[in-house]
């Protein structure tokens, strides 16, 4: 693939370049954009180093041409420099600043677009562990349809299979948004959309919500704890059996406006999660088409027929 | 006592305007509110203020007018920004509650860009368009009032929230359905969308006006490609402006309907699709940050070829690529939103079109380098801002191009790398370009210099707190620091960056108070431009005397090429070479209280409807009919200036010959 090939030289000087910042920082680790410990969290920061040298590449020209024209071209008395009040126009000078900006810029396209498609789609190798999210007024509902428990303001994944994460809300936007795992994305009302992230090392990392969503917002971080699969399993079959359940009467309760910590139930009410969701993304093609043997129960339709 | 009396009281005044800040601000308002009427009829200045001032159709006092508004709302945004470093400075600051703290961000955006970057914008214009291109006013000077008194009047709707009702607090872009009255029941975001609405309707006016201004209005032998590059900017603006209002004022009134109606265009519930709100919000807001920029680029391309001594590299490079932004910008708006699950395909078709955007952008950084190789570049202070304006932008354009980077945007988006990003660019860009003209052109405007050495201070205090403000922002966002949070959890790591960036501000907030003290020092004291040309400049502006006598020109110049006033100068010619059969009688526009008291009827309306006081929005509604219709049967709309008194204006400033 295209990107794999553009990897190799740059990233040394990138990684150098940014260690050197970090450690004078100290705890390079709080970086959690630059740490990522799964193949999506990866797969971004890659193509921002690549961004990142390709700019870099533009700052060192213009800066040089600009502190050269500056420097040279003062009026100070007896500079001597060339003055040509009337020179304005160089076809080959103008013709190669269109042309490198271009170049530049063809470099990054191609692999943002390729990796824009790529993690669209859940790898096909694994089947995922799918979570239901539901931004609620300044706390997260998180249900496993497949383990039948919820939890609140907390998050338990296993390592090494991707998490497919589904996300609506209950409650004006936000986005869920675990930087260690991964990109963000929207919930929003009366709309499904989808979001896999994957951990491949063990670990409690963060998450929050990045979309403003009024005055408790700020009190929406979450854990997020991976632990391998038996330990997972372990864990949502003991929350399953140890914790009281989620009636109706609570899920009213969540919604109340206000803040919470974290909590477990052992089961949930199903009709909490749509089962009809409508949305750009979820016509058709996209990471669904893996899913339909495993899940079946979300019916997903085109737009158009959904209102 | 009336029993309704309470229930006015806690409507106009809840728990949320008494703040004790905002009561000792209110304090501090009265007393200077009674000192200025004071000193206003002791002085005998309200007919004065009436007749030079709030009736009057100059696009050059209309200039200054939008000039005051915006260094006040200045002022007050910047105000609002102190306070949301200062709260931000460290994990455990309570310096104020979180429901004030949202409101305060939400004015701070919000008046930051369309309160004090557009009137600033439009400050230049009218300051100096008519001017460049030969012209003895706007093509509709009495809608040019509209506009501003529209403007004027959103603005003042805007700013008495924090006074009266409560502040609007869902951000500057107000997101439904978090503007809903479900989570959303105060008055505030009712000023918000009325403001913007009265507000945005003068905007579209002045994007007309200048619109036909430029095309129909230049002087004789002026071509487009002889245009100003300042003139194409804002010929390009309007342009911009005519097509990206309207979407904007569609979803804010659709989110109106949805609160004052009982709509459900974006609600939570009964179907509504907040995301419509998002597209349309921006398809307005891309095209909106070139509004704000690309007048800038006219600024900046006059400045730089002005102190160089030089023509401007590139002109028609430099048209192309202006008009290559304009018609691309209406194409990129789903970057704003690449995380809303728009699929691969629309997001890549979207980060492509971002970067393609950028190519255009970048060329134009090129020719200004360009144009200062082989020229003698003198560092006034406007200068100086056109020389910081070029690597901030650049820095600013490239994190933009990180930002296109579909995937990488899914971690950066509504992290602190983005607000470091559109404050590097609006900093860098629109507000730099905006002290750079003023610097510039402030001798046109007021026939006095600003002083030299005090600008160069404020300039650095600006550039300096501008990197140590924004530079931590970025590495924020690398932190996973989002945006419009009001208080952060300790051991993130977060809390030295923040600190630096609240001592950054600290330095912007200071090079605030050098601005505003070299602006009054040079009022005073400054040195008088007594030449009408303090720059030796290139652009017919420069031709005239400053300040510009009311009708502009005294005969209308024919302009052969480029750069016309350079060219004069080069071959010996002037406009002070009049001769008295030169001088006809001249149509002038009359002066009308018509636009002023239009906006203030739009006040009324708006303000009825904020409280939704009915009574009061009909009468405001009423107001509004009459004066378009006393506009609309207003034959008397224009006046003959005299030829001798023309003449002897020309002959006090020794420019009549014979
Ligand atoms: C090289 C050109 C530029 C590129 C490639 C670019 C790219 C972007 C992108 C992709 C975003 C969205 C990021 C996100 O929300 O996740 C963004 C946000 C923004 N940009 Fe730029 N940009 C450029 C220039 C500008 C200019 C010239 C201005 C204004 C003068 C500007 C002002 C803004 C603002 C205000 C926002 C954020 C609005 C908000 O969410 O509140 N940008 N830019
Ligand atoms: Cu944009």
């Amino acid at each position: 693939m295209l990107f794999g090939r553009f990897r190799k030289p740059y990233r040394a000087l990138v990684l150098a370049a940014i260690a050197v910042g970090l450690l004078s920082t100290g705890c390079g680790q709080q970086y959690v954009v630059l740490h990522p410990v799964g193949p999506v969290g990866e797969k971004e920061l890659h193509l921002m180093e690549l961004a990142a040298l390709a700019m870099a590449i533009v700052i060192v020209i213009v800066f040089t041409l600009y502190f050269y024209a500056v420097i040279r071209f003062r009026d100070t008395p007896g500079n001597r420099a060339p003055y040509r009040p009337d020179w304005h126009t160089n076809k080959w000078l103008e013709v190669l600043w269109w042309v490198l900006p271009a170049a530049l810029l063809t470099v990054i396209a191609i692999p943002t677009v390729q990796v824009t498609f790529e993690l669209a789609h859940v790898p096909k190798a694994k089947d995922p562990v799918v979570i239901d999210v539901t931004s609620l007024t300044w706390k997260w509902l998180f249900e496993y349809p497949g383990q039948h428990i919820a939890t609140v303001n907390y998050l338990e994944i296993p390592t090494n299979v991707p998490v497919l994460f589904e996300l609506t809300a209950d409650s004006p936007m936000n986005t869920l948004w675990i930087p260690q795992l991964g990109g963000m994305e929207y919930t929003m009302p009366n709309r499904v959309l989808p979001l896999w992230l994957q951990a491949n090392k063990t670990g409690v990392y963060w998450g929050d919500s990045a979309q403003y969503s009024g005055v408790g917002f700020e009190k929406m971080f979450f854990k997020v704890k991976a632990v391998p699969m038996k330990d997972f399993d372990a864990w949502a079959s003991q929350v399953h059996t140890t914790s009281t359940p989620m009636t109706l009467a609570v899920y009213h309760k969540l919604l109340r406006h206000d803040t919470m910590g974290k909590a477990l139930y052992s089961r949930y009410p199903r009709d909490t999660f749509p089962t009809i969701a409508s949305g750009f993304t979820l016509t058709g093609s996209g990471m669904y088409m893996t899913m339909n043997g495993q899940k079946g129960r979300i019916v997903y339709m085109p737009m158009s027929r959904s209102n | 006592m009336p029993s309704f009396l309470p229930y006015l009281y806690h409507t106009l005044f809840p728990p949320t305007v008494r703040y004790p800040d905002i009561l000792l601000i209110d304090f501090g308002l009265i007393m200077a509110g009674i000192g200025l009427l004071g000193f206003m009829t002791k002085t005998r200045r309200w007919g004065w203020l009436w007749r030079e001032w709030l009736t009057t159709v100059d696009h050059k006092k209309i200039a200054v007018m939008y000039l005051i508004a915006a260094i006040v709302m200045l002022f007050r945004g910047g105000i609002d920004a102190e306070m949301l470093r200062a709260q931000l400075a460290l994990p455990t600051t309570k310096f104020m509650p979180a429901a004030q703290y949202d409101e305060v961000f939400t004015t701070h955006g919000t008046i930051m860009i369309f309160f004090m970057a557009m009137p600033f914008i439009f400050a230049l214009f009218n300051a100096v368009v008519p001017l460049m291109i030969g012209a003895r006013d706007v093509a509709f000077p009495r809608i040019n009032a509209m506009s501003y008194w529209l403007f004027a009047f959103g603005a003042i709707l805007f700013n008495i929230s924090f006074v009266i009702g409560g502040s609007p607090n869902a951000g500057w872009t107000a997101y439904p359905p978090y503007t809903g009255l479900a989570f959303n029941p105060g008055p505030g975001e009712n000023y918000y969308f009325l403001a913007l609405i009265i507000a945005g309707m003068g905007t579209t006016m002045t994007g007309v006006n200048f619109l036909v201004t430029t095309v129909r209005m230049r002087a004789p032998g002026m071509t487009l490609m002889r245009m100003p590059m300042f003139v194409w900017s804002t010929m390009i603006t309007s342009a911009l402006i005519l097509f990206a209002f309207p979407p904007l004022t569609v979803a804010l009134a659709m989110s109106l309907f949805d609160r004052l109606f009982g709509s459900s265009f974006f609600t939570l519930t009964r179907g509504g699709m907040p995301m419509m709100y998002v597209n349309l919000f921006w398809l307005f807001g891309h095209p909106e940050v070139y509004i704000l920029v690309i007048p800038l680029f006219g600024v900046f391309s006059e400045v730089v070829s002005t102190f160089s001594k030089k023509q401007l590299f590139g002109y028609p490079v430099m048209v192309v690529s202006m008009l290559a932004i304009m018609f691309l910008s209406y194409g990129t708006w789903v970057h704003h939103f690449f995380t809303m699950g728009a699929g691969p395909a629309v997001n890549a078709f979207f980060g492509l079109s971002t970067m393609l955007i950028a190519i255009p952008t970048g060329v134009k950084i090129f020719n200004w380098i360009f144009t200062m190789w082989g020229g003698r570049i003198q560092l006034t202070v406007a200068m100086l801002y056109q020389l910081a304006f070029i690597p901030t932008f650049v820095i600013g354009g490239a994190s933009g191009v990180m930002l296109a980077v579909v995937p990488a945007d899914y971690q950066f988006h509504n992290s602190y790398f983005l607000i470091a990003h559109f404050h590097n660019v609006i900093i860098g860009g629109t507000l730099f370009g905006l002290l750079s003209g003023l610097y510039y052109w402030w001798p046109k405007m007021f026939g006095m210099k600003l002083n030299e050495r005090q600008g160069k201070v404020a300039f650095w205090l600006f550039f300096i707190g501008f990197w140590i403000t924004f530079t931590p922002q970025y590495l924020l966002g690398l932190k996973g620091m989002t945006r419009r949070l009001y208080t952060y959890p300790i051991g993130m790591g977060w809390h030295e960056l923040n600190v630096i960036s609240t001592f950054g501000a600290l330095i912007m907030g200071a090079a605030f108070v050098a601005l505003v003290y070299n602006i009054v020092w040079s009022l005073l004291y400054g040195e008088k431009d007594l030449t009408g040309d303090p720059w030796n400049g290139r652009t017919l502006e420069w031709a005239l005397p400053s300040p510009v006598p009311e009708y502009n020109f005294a005969r209308i110049p024919v302009v052969h090429e480029r750069d016309a006033w350079w060219a004069m100068k080069q071959r010996g010619q002037s406009l002070a070479d009049l001769k008295p059969e030169d001088v006809r009688d001249v149509e002038m526009p009359r002066n009308t209280p018509i636009p002023f008291l239009l906006g203030a009827s739009f006040f009324v309306v708006g303000f009825g409807m904020t409280f939704k006081f009915w009574p009061i929005a009909i009468m405001g509604f009423v107001g509004v009919i009459l004066c378009i219709l006393f506009s609309g049967f207003d034959y008397e709309d224009h006046h003959h200036l005299k030829a001798d008194v023309i003449r002897s204006t020309e002959a006090s400033l020794g420019r009549l010959q014979g």
